[in-house]
C-alpha cells in the first residue's frame, strides 16, 4: 500500500514549521519572521508522507513559493491537506483555508497558538468552525507533545470516512479565480478576493468572541501596540535595536575566549594521536606531515576560532528573530535603503553578516525580489565577520593604545563605515549591474512572541552553526594542506612562500602593507581567522600557523618589520575589504548558481579595499 | 463628513475603510491578499517621518508599506 502524502499549508509565521518538526521530528529552521520557508522540506510521520509548503497568504498570485503550493494541492496528488491557521488571525487564515478546500477534496484545518490567543483574551470554537466549514478542525499547542497524537489521529478520522462538501465562498458576477486566468490578474480576480474575505471575515465573527467581555473578535493586542509605539518610534526604536545588536556583538567577543582556547587546546592535542595513526597506516613521513601539521592544524585552528563565536551569536540573534523584533528592524532600516534600490530586509542580510558572511548570504532568501536579493549578497561581505575581529582588535589595540574602550570605538566604527559602503554600493550597483527597482516592500509585522529557549539553541545549533562549520572544514583542510606543501617546497631563494611573499612586496607596498601581510590575506581565503597567524608565520620565517602572543609582544615584532600606525590602519581598512572566504564564495555560488556573480562577489570588496589602502597609504606618506 | 485620502495619506491613528485599490498587477493583488479589498477597515499605526513608509492594521494583521506602494489604495475617513 502506497503512502498518503499531505500537504501542510498555512500563512507565514503561524506556526506551520513547528508543527512539521513536532511530527516529522526533523529538524528545519523556523522563525518569527513572514516569509522565511522557501524550500520545500518534507517528513514521514504515523504512515504519511508530509510535505511543508510554503508560507503563503494565498494561492492566487504568480510567486514561486505560489505555484509550488498550487502545484502540489491541484496535480500534486496529495491525499489531503492541513491548512494551519492562527487563533489570532483567523480571518486571514481561513481565506488560505477556503482557497485549499476549493482545490483539495480533504482538508483538516488546525487552529494553532491558542495558548497566545488565551494571553490576549481570545476563544475560538473549533466545533463550531467545524460545522460551519463543514471540514474536521482540531485546535492545539504545536509545540506542545499531544499535538502530534492529535494530528495523526485527526487524519486517520479523515480517511476513514468519505470526505463532506466542504463550504464553498459565493462569487458574485465576474468573479474569477486567478487560477484559471492565464493573463496576470483581471477585474474579477479582486471581486474573487474580496468575497473569500468577507466570507472568512464572517465566519471569524461567528466562531471567536473575547473573554473578557469586550465586543468584536479580535484578540486582545495592547500590549503589542504599546511595544509597537516604542520600537517604531523614530529614536527609541533605533536605540534599543543599536543597543540590542551591540549586546550580542559584545557577548559574542568576550564570550567566545575561554571556549576558543579550550577547544584549541582539545583539537591541537588530537594531532600527535593522529599522526601515529597514519604512520601506522603505512603512509609516507611526508604524507603524515602534511595531513597533521598542514591540514590537521589548520582545521583545528579555524574551528577552535570560528565555532564558539557562532555558538554565541545566532542563537541571540535568533532569540531577536523568534520575539517578532527583526522585522521591525527591517521596517526601521528601509529608509536609507529605499533610494538605494534595495530594501530593508537587506539590513537585516547585513546583521547576519556580522555573525559569519556565508550565513549572511543563506539570510538573503529572505528577500523575495530576485534582483534586490542578489544586491544583498554581492554586498554581503563588505560587512565585518566574526572571525576578522581578532585582527581588528588586535591592531588597534597595539598601536593606538591598550585602553579597553580602544577596540570597541575601533570596531564600531568599522561597522558604520561599513555600512555606508554597503549602502553606496548598493546605490551605485541598481544604476549600473543591477538596474531596475519598483519592487513594493510588503512587510507583516508578526506579534511579539516569548522566544523558546531550548527550540533556539537546538535550531540555531543544527541549521547554522553546523552548516557553516561543514563548509569550513571543507575549504580549511586543503588550504591546511597547501600551506604545508608551499612551506616545505624548498626552490632557489627560499621556500615557495618566501618567494611569493616576494613576488607580492610591489603590490603589497603600494596598499600601504607589505608582500608577507598581502600573502597573509590570500593564504586567509579560507578562512579569515587565520589571517594574523599566517602573517606571523611569514614574519618569524616559520612554516606553520603562530599563536597571537600578547599585545606588548606582537608589537615589538610588527615594530621590528617596520610596521607603523599608517601600516596599522591600512592593515585595518583592508582587513575590512578584501575578498570573501571561500566558504563565503562557495555559499554564493550555490545561492546565485551563477559564475559572473560570485565573481563580482569577490571583485567588489577587494576593489574597495585597494582604492581605500592605496589613498590612506598616499596620504600618509 | 467623509472625504477621501490615500492610503499613504492616512494620518497616524485614524482609521480609514477601503474604497477601492488602483491597478491590477502583482501589487495590488498582494495587497488584497493581505486584507486591504473594499469595505475593510485601515487603521494608521506610525508613520515614518520621513513620510516613506507607514504601519497600518489591516483585520488584524500589522502591515509596514512603502507610500509608493500604497498610494493606489484609496480610503473613506471616518467622521
Amino acid at each position: 500500500m502506497s503512502e498518503r502524502v499531505i500537504a501542510l499549508a498555512g500563512n507565514p509565521n503561524v506556526g506551520k514549521s513547528t508543527l512539521f518538526n513536532t511530527l516529522t521530528g526533523m529538524h528545519q529552521h523556523t522563525g518569527n519572521w513572514p516569509g522565511k520557508t522557501v524550500e520545500l522540506s518534507e517528513g514521514r510521520a504515523g504512515g504519511y508522507r508530509i510535505i511543508d509548503l510554503p508560507g503563503t497568504y494565498s494561492l492566487l498570485a504568480r510567486s514561486p513559493e505560489e505555484e509550488i503550493s498550487r502545484e502540489t494541492l491541484c496535480h500534486g496528488g496529495c491525499d489531503a491537506a492541513v491548512v494551519v491557521c492562527d487563533a489570532c488571525a483567523l480571518s486571514r487564515s481561513l481565506v488560505l483555508a477556503l482557497q485549499v478546500a476549493e482545490m483539495t477534496k480533504r482538508v483538516l484545518v488546525v487552529v494553532n497558538l491558542l495558548d497566545e490567543a488565551e494571553k490576549k483574551r481570545l476563544v475560538v470554537d473549533t466545533d463550531a468552525l467545524s460545522a460551519i466549514l463543514h471540514v474536521p478542525v482540531i485546535g492545539l499547542v504545536a509545540h506542545r507533545r499531544d499535538s502530534r497524537r492529535r494530528v495523526l489521529r485527526a487524519l486517520d478520522a479523515l480517511f476513514d470516512a468519505p470526505p463532506p462538501t466542504p463550504l464553498s465562498v459565493s462569487y458574485p458576477e465576474g468573479a474569477c479565480m486567478g487560477l484559471c486566468c492565464d493573463r496576470g490578474g483581471c477585474q474579477g480576480e479582486a471581486l474573487c478576493i474580496r468575497a473569500q474575505w468577507e466570507l472568512a471575515e464572517s465566519i471569524a465573527a461567528q466562531v471567536c468572541r473575547r473573554s473578557d467581555g469586550e465586543a468584536g473578535f479580535r484578540p486582545d493586542d495592547r500590549r503589542d501596540r504599546r511595544l509597537d509605539r516604542v520600537l517604531l518610534g523614530p529614536v527609541a526604536g533605533p536605540l534599543v535595536m543599536l543597543l540590542m545588536l551591540s549586546a550580542i556583538l559584545w557577548l559574542t567577543v568576550v564570550g567566545a575566549n575561554v571556549p576558543s582556547e579550550w577547544l584549541g587546546k582539545l583539537l591541537f592535542s588530537l594531532e600527535a594521536p593522529l599522526g601515529h595513526a597514519l604512520v601506522r597506516l603505512g603512509a609516507p613521513p611526508w604524507l603524515c606531515a602534511m595531513l597533521t601539521e598542514g591540514a590537521w592544524r589548520v582545521l583545528a585552528w579555524v574551528v577552535a576560532v570560528m565555532l564558539p563565536p557562532m555558538a554565541i551569536f545566532f542563537p541571540l540573534f535568533t532569540l531577536l528573530e523568534d520575539a517578532g523584533l527583526l522585522p521591525r528592524l527591517a521596517y526601521q532600516l528601509d529608509g536609507p535603503f529605499e533610494p538605494c534600490g534595495a530594501c530593508g530586509r537587506q539590513g537585516l542580510t547585513m546583521c547576519m553578516s556580522l555573525g559569519c558572511n556565508a550565513a549572511g548570504v543563506v539570510g538573503c532568501r529572505i528577500i523575495g525580489s530576485p534582483r534586490e536579493r542578489l544586491l544583498a549578497i554581492v554586498t554581503s561581505s563588505l560587512m565585518p565577520c566574526n572571525g576578522r575581529f581578532p585582527t581588528l582588535i588586535a591592531l588597534s589595540a597595539v598601536f593606538f593604545g591598550s585602553s579597553a574602550l580602544i577596540p570597541a570605538v575601533g570596531l564600531t566604527l568599522s561597522v558604520a563605515l561599513c555600512a555606508l559602503l554597503t549602502l553606496a554600493s548598493s546605490w551605485l550597483l541598481s544604476r549600473t549591474l543591477l538596474p531596475g527597482g519598483g519592487a513594493a516592500f510588503v512587510l507583516e509585522l508578526p506579534p511579539y512572541r516569548r522566544p523558546r529557549l531550548g527550540q533556539v539553541l537546538l535550531r540555531s545549533l543544527l541549521d547554522r552553526t553546523l552548516f557553516v562549520l561543514g563548509r569550513a572544514i571543507a575549504a580549511a583542510a586543503p588550504a591546511g594542506a597547501l600551506l604545508w606543501l608551499l612551506g616545505h617546497w624548498q626552490l632557489d631563494g627560499g621556500n615557495a612562500l618566501a618567494l611569493l611573499a616576494n613576488a607580492l612586496e610591489p603590490l603589497g607596498r603600494f596598499l600601504g602593507l607589505d608582500g608577507k601581510m598581502l600573502l597573509a590575506f590570500l593564504l586567509g581565503a579560507p578562512a579569515n581567522e587565520i589571517v594574523l597567524p599566517s602573517a606571523l608565520m611569514l614574519y618569524t620565517a616559520g612554516t606553520s600557523l603562530v599563536a597571537v602572543p600578547s599585545l606588548p609582544e606582537l608589537g615589538a615584532l610588527l615594530t621590528a618589520q617596520g610596521w607603523t600606525a599608517g601600516t596599522a590602519v591600512c592593515c585595518m581598512l583592508f582587513a575590512l575589504f578584501h575578498w570573501p572566504c571561500l566558504t563565503t564564495l562557495l555559499t554564493v555560488r550555490r545561492e546565485t548558481h551563477s559564475l559572473s556573480w560570485t565573481v563580482l562577489a569577490a571583485a567588489l570588496p577587494t576593489a574597495i579595499g585597494v582604492v581605500l589602502c592605496a589613498i590612506v597609504h598616499f596620504i600618509l606618506i | 463628513m467623509e472625504s477621501l485620502l490615500r492610503l499613504s495619506a492616512l494620518p497616524v491613528g485614524q482609521t480609514g475603510t477601503v474604497l477601492t485599490v488602483e491597478g491590477q498587477g502583482p501589487l495590488a493583488r498582494r495587497l488584497q491578499e493581505l486584507g486591504l479589498t473594499c469595505g475593510a477597515a485601515v487603521r494608521c499605526l506610525d508613520r515614518r517621518s520621513s513620510g516613506r513608509a507607514g504601519c497600518y492594521d489591516v483585520r488584524g494583521t500589522v502591515l509596514a508599506l512603502r507610500r509608493s506602494d500604497c498610494r493606489g489604495v484609496w480610503l473613506e475617513r471616518e467622521a
